[in-house]
């Protein structure tokens, strides 16, 4: 009795008691959880297990921009298209959101009245309606655009209706390949140019126009070999034909309307961590660089930016989360990502419920835990360097 | 998330659903029965918010058998892909829910067909103004088609078999099909012929559509319940055997009183007049006769929810009884 009172009044024996305790009884959980899953599959004769990966899919998945699908693939292509469905659409709704957030975000702080209502009224009006309605407010828009026989056209070259945006698909022809080294080269060497002008600069106070340099890399070089090498490239322009548009590249109205419906919604949320992320730059801090002579856009640039971006880019990484998860809401218009998919028409002709559900849900896991190691990669490049 | 959550559901009520399905049913009150999320003809809420159709009825029947009160059935409705979760976690107690008979889903996912309501066979419908006359002509077209269904399946297999090319939409119920359709994102619309008659008659305009005339699979639709509880199947079986075998017999909802007395020993057994078959499913003794009173025999509720006399329109065909030209048949009743 004695020595009882002693071990729980000692507080590190009391605390690892009762972790020990929590950690117990939570596997335990867990362990309750898989042993009646197991019991009762087998006791409904639920066949488990993986061999349906290698068995042939049977149904087709119309978009797959990266993969030629055929309905005698496997369902462990299926799984790989829609992973790189959802990454393609996160991709594209990461960046276009981080772009629509800052500019919203510095519009905000702005002093243009009417510019500050725009943007207050579109975040909060954003941010407020749940996702799932905007995803399919623009998919019922985009339907009702004209049917495909009654495309709208622009200079005989794209085609707008239900069914898509049609357009040119570039070809590239012998040669091609030179352009591309070049373009390649002129971004690597870009990068070398920074690093020595910003050494330059330190050393000496002497600038260099970086920007314009590495534009006219980047962008002339390429450009001008293309030519002298006679524009090794041609275009294979859509054309209506029986049902549909032949030829051309094709935006599926699923994918603009996840796209536009991710983006919007994603960027009102960056644009308030933007604004926070400014405001948290002490106003000391634009006096002191204004009282140094330094110009408007420069005491953004360099002294604003780099100091905000501090408070921003945690907040941001859970964004780029959300923005990620959200994709797999395309089932609600039958965009082909994996939930749709694998997840989904997979997991429903085979009926292996469980299984689909562990790699989808690992599958998210990864894509989350490698954007947070990038994110945090960065986090720590931009962090105050004590010198 | 919903297959999510069954999942979750099956280990939770694991206990529950294995006691005997009946006792269970008996015990609750009313039969929980999954339907579709709305299909004319086979199970829609009517003018006066009432589900009816064929499968509508199969669940009313199954519900007079065990209650002899046609109304305590809550109907649940389930999409093409929540069907099976929602059945295999016990949350319904069947489903009479177009569903196609398949070995896969006999024998892998655990369940039971207790036999056949409808024969039907998959379809394509489109605008008549499109100009085609058979399905071999849509090459390159754009089909709606539900996902998680064999309808998917059999496409893949048509298009390939024909070699010529095709776009899916995939979409989730009838309703976002005939969105689809109408709104012109897809050129074709394939599903069970009968769906097709279904979504045709629900048209603005049912003229500008045409069902083309192949017909590119079977597909059994019957009544399922989860496999292992064999009492409880054949409460289902038999209920929608009982009422195919009136129509065999010539007893309708109309003279089953009158044929109480017939002289004819089948009829008197299936009536319950003979024998212990109400004993032997731990049933009353008339819950035959309870059936045909107030549902009607197949042919009764076929003629009222999809016979040509409704919007439908879908002839007798192969549901016609095996002694007119169909291939309705039900084992005897002794």
């Amino acid at each position: 009795m004695r020595s009882n009172f002693n071990f729980f009044s000692d507080e590190k024996f009391r605390s690892i008691f009762f972790q020990t305790l929590v950690i117990g009884l939570f596997a335990l959980g867990i362990f309750f959880i898989v042993q009646t899953t197991a019991y009762n599959l087998e006791k409904r004769n639920i066949a488990t297990g993986w061999r349906f990966l290698s068995d042939p899919a049977g149904f087709d998945i119309s978009f797959s921009p990266f993969i030629n699908f055929k309905s005698t693939d496997t369902h462990l292509d299926v799984y790989f298209v829609g992973v790189l469905n959802t990454l393609l659409v996160s991709f594209c709704g990461c960046i276009a959101a981080t772009i629509l957030g800052f500019l919203v975000g510095i519009i905000r702080l702005s002093s243009n009245w009417l510019l500050v209502r725009v943007a207050y009224i579109y975040v909060e009006f954003t941010r407020n309606v749940p996702l799932l309605l905007q995803i399919i407010l623009w998919y019922s828009i985009l339907i009702q655009l004209p049917r495909v026989k009654q495309s709208l056209e622009f200079l005989d070259t794209f085609f707008i209706s239900n069914r898509g945006i049609y357009s040119p698909r570039p070809i590239f022809e012998n040669g091609f390949s030179y352009v591309f080294i070049a373009f390649i080269l002129a971004l690597i060497s870009s990068f070398i140019i920074r690093r020595w002008a910003k050494k330059r600069q330190d050393d000496t106070g002497q600038q260099f126009p970086v920007i314009s340099t590495a534009f006219g890399l980047i962008i002339l070089l390429p450009l001008f070999l293309f030519f002298i090498l006679g524009s090794p490239m041609s275009f294979d322009y859509p054309a209506l034909k029986g049902f549909n548009f032949k030829g051309g590249m094709v935006i599926r109205p699923e994918f603009i309307a996840m796209f536009l419906a991710l983006t919007i919604y994603t960027a009102a949320f960056i644009s308030e961590t933007v604004r926070s992320g400014i405001l948290s730059v002490t106003k000391g801090q634009r006096e002191a660089s204004a009282s140094l002579g330094l110009k408007k856009s420069w005491i953004m640039r360099l002294i604003i930016i780099p100091q905000a971006l501090r408070v921003i880019v945690p907040p941001l990484t859970s964004q780029y989360l959300n923005l990620t998860k959200n994709s797999s809401l395309g089932i609600a218009v039958g965009y082909a990502d994996l939930v749709h998919g694998f997840g989904g028409i997979s997991l429903n002709q085979t009926g292996q419920a469980i299984e689909c559900m562990v790699i989808v849900m690992a599958t998210y896991l990864t894509i989350s835990l490698t954007i947070s190691v990038f994110m945090n990669i960065y986090n720590r490049s931009i962090q105050f360097k004590e010198k | 998330m919903k297959k999510l959550l069954s999942i979750f559901a099956v280990s939770v009520f694991a206990f529950a659903a294995n006691a005997g399905t009946l006792d269970d049913v008996k015990n609750r009150g009313f039969l929980k029965c999954g339907v579709t999320t709305g299909l004319a003809g086979f199970a829609a809420p009517d003018d006066s918010g009432e589900w009816a159709g064929l499968d509508a009825d199969m669940c009313r029947a199954v519900a007079v058998a065990v209650f002899g009160d046609r109304s305590k059935v809550e109907f649940i409705t389930t999409t093409g892909k929540s069907r099976f979760p929602t059945l295999a976690s016990g949350e319904v107690d069947m489903l009479a829910r177009n569903t196609t008979w398949t070995i896969s889903r006999d024998v892998n996912l655990g369940f039971e067909f207790v036999g056949v309501n409808f024969y039907d066979g998959q379809g394509f419908m489109i605008p008549s103004s499109l100009g085609v006359s058979s399905a071999t002509e849509l090459d390159g077209a754009t089909v709606c088609i539900q996902t998680g269904t064999t309808t998917e399946l059999n496409l893949a297999d048509f298009f390939r078999l024909n070699g010529i090319s095709y776009e899916a939409l995939p979409i989730e119920t009838n309703d976002e099909g005939k969105e689809n359709l109408f709104a012109g994102r897809c050129d074709v619309y394939t599903t069970d012929a009968s769906g097709l008659s279904s979504t045709r008659a629900a048209a603005a305009d049912p003229g500008k559509w045409l069902v083309l005339p192949e017909i590119i699979s079977k597909e059994p639709l019957g009544p399922l319940v989860r496999h292992g509880d064999h009492q409880w199947g054949d409460v289902v079986r038999w209920s929608l055997n009982a009422m195919i075998i009136a129509e065999e017999l010539g007893v309708t909802s109309e003279n089953v009183d009158a044929q109480k007395s017939s002289n004819v020993p089948e009829v008197l057994r299936l009536l319950g007049v003979e024998g212990s078959y109400g004993e032997m499913l731990e049933l009353a003794p008339d819950w035959a006769y309870q059936i045909i009173k107030q549902i009607g025999n197949y042919s009764e509720s076929y003629e009222a929810n999809v016979g040509p006399d409704t919007p439908l329109e879908i002839a007798r065909g192969l549901n016609a009884l095996w002694t007119q030209g169909g291939i309705l048949y039900a084992p005897p009743f002794r």
